[in-house]
């Protein structure tokens, strides 16, 4: 008897399935319940963010790129003003930076806690998902009390930020790190060390390092195959360089090195080092006026410059094109889920359907970011 | 290594192929279109350049019926070096190898830069759109772009120059 072979079958997975984390197709391509090939489809979400940003003025653009990563804005914003004063040479005052530092570390907590909680959920964990949502709360809270907004900032301006920390900060900061730091042991264990959990992620969906890097995976993803690359340590912008803090690299703790668990786990490490880097700006927090450098006018020499940051998804690039004018000639978006979601094909080849959901997961995805 | 020591080791492998042009800034190298595909390679496989990591490709439009560009970034991580790639398309005839194979996310951002400017990258598997509908017409992001009137029945707002919106 020869081998039994199922009909090929066409699987569609969204636009509208919650495990796509937002309006994506998957258009599956299976061999009884083994995957042979996938195509995502893109696009749904695409609102022209880099022809919009030809129409309005450098000052306006920042606004758009808090809805391309809606879960980490603050981050959106860094990288696009670090790349705008690059181009124009401006020397942000201290003060500015250890606030945006404060503000974009907070917020890769935030978003890691929902990556880490909505991954719990795809694979069936409910309640992980709420804890991590409870604290996530309180940092969108801070934020609300900085700049009046929860979830789109627009709080980081060229030169300086909209509003300087309001009273009582600091204290607010480190009450909420106090209570948060013991929370990471509580999730750990309610999810990292759940036999269920680690049976679903661990060996599945592995990345070997020198796939990872041709297709330009970056951020937790590549320090989850093991590769020691962050660009705030290898490529330091703001004041990055004067912090101390450890790069986490995955290590196969459960299974193989690169697989579903390490991408998770790298993670959870980040946030404990993003609690010892808020910790450490706050103790060092200067005074002075976070107005002082923001310009009048904005209108860079005519030049280009690309610049990426260290976005929570990972490697974010802005490429920006002046002609002299107030307005943008081009602004280009290099977006870190947009590559990361480019390997799901390749890594999933031969996996199961429902390891497809846990590999989509793991790589943590934002549609916003993806379509722009 | 520096742009300088890049640009020269470039074209002590590859003559012809490093355009000379003094409008460029310092960290950008203009190639010569037709030997991209085998700069790029060598770029990469070279163990002296060994530009593993493909940051970003960017599609410009010059402006004013000028030339379409691609420009490239590289990186190396082992040597921690960087440079940017510049090539010039002519705009009635945008045509470039793919290095698609070379930089697996090529693949993603070819067809990003061809939704968006219409530059073929000529030895791509899958060329097609990816965040425009298959069927939209024109390319957005040049700068003489204007855009249709409907889609599919759908009508197509449009700014008018002194009442904003449609």
């Amino acid at each position: 008897m020869g081998v039994v072979k199922a009909d090929q079958m066409i699987l569609n997975i969204g636009p509208q399935h919650p495990s796509t984390h937002g309006v994506l197709r998957l258009e599956v391509m299976t061999d009884g319940e083994i995957v042979s090939e996938i195509k995502p489809h893109l696009g749904y979400l695409h609102r022209c963010f880099e022809k919009h940003s030809e129409n309005v003025t450098y000052e306006q653009v920042i606004p758009f790129t808090d809805r391309c990563d809606y879960l980490a804005s603050m981050n959106s914003n860094f990288g696009y003003v670090v790349a705008m004063e690059e181009l124009m040479e401006i020397k942000v005052p201290d003060r500015v930076e250890y606030i945006r530092v404060i503000m974009g570390e907070l917020n890769r907590i935030a978003s890691h806690l929902l990556a880490l909680g909505v991954y719990g959920l795809d694979i069936g964990a409910f309640t992980p998902f709420l804890y991590m949502l409870r604290d996530r709360e309180r940092i969108l809270d801070m934020f609300e009390y900085t700049c009046g907004a929860r979830l789109l900032y627009n709080y980081m301006w060229v030169g300086g930020v909209s509003h300087d920390l309001p009273k009582d900060f600091e204290k607010i900061c480190i009450g909420f790190l106090d209570y948060f730091e013991p929370q990471i042991a509580e999730y750990n264990n309610l999810l990292t060390y759940n036999k269920i959990f680690v049976e679903r992620t661990a060996d599945v969906g592995v990345i070997p390092s020198d796939v990872a890097v041709s297709y330009g995976v970056s951020g937790p993803n590549l320090r989850g195959s093991g590769v020691k690359w962050d660009v705030r340590k290898d490529e330091p912008y703001s004041i990055y360089d004067r912090f101390d803090f450890e790069v986490p690299i995955g290590s196969g703790k459960f299974g193989t090195l690169g697989d579903c668990f390490d991408r998770y786990w790298v993670r959870m490490l980040e946030i404990k080092e993003s609690t010892k880097i808020i910790r450490q700006a706050i103790k060092d927090l200067p005074s002075g006026n976070v107005h002082q450098a923001i310009p009048k006018k904005i209108r860079p020499p005519k030049g280009s410059v690309y610049r990426r940051t260290e976005s929570p998804r990972g490697d974010l690039g802005y490429y920006i094109v002046s002609d002299g004018s107030p307005v943008p000639s081009r602004v280009k978006m290099r977006s870190p889920a947009f590559t990361a979601l480019s390997c799901l094909d390749e890594v999933s080849r031969g996996w199961m359907i429902s390891d497809v959901i846990a590999i989509l997961g793991s790589l943590d995805i934002v549609l916003g970011e993806i379509d722009r | 290594m520096t742009t300088t020591e890049i640009k020269s080791t470039i074209s002590d492998q590859n003559s012809g192929a490093v355009i000379e042009n003094e409008g460029l800034s310092d960290n950008q190298i203009e190639i010569n279109g037709s030997q991209w595909l085998e700069v790029a390679t060598f770029m990469k496989e070279d163990p002296n350049l060994s530009f593993d990591q493909l940051e970003c490709i960017t599609g410009i439009d010059t402006g004013d019926g000028g030339s379409l560009q691609s420009r490239y970034n590289l990186h190396s991580m082992e040597h921690r070096h960087k440079v940017e790639i510049v090539i010039n398309h002519d705009r009635k005839k945008p045509i470039v190898p793919s290095i698609e194979q070379v930089w697996r996310i090529g693949d993603w951002f070819e067809r990003e830069t061809y939704d968006m400017f219409g530059i073929e990258y000529e030895g791509h598997r899958d060329l097609r759109r990816i965040l425009c509908p298959d069927d939209w017409e024109g390319w957005p992001l040049r700068k003489d772009y204007e855009g249709q009137d409907s889609y599919h029945g759908i009508v197509v707002p449009k700014i008018k120059e002194e009442d904003g919106w449609e």
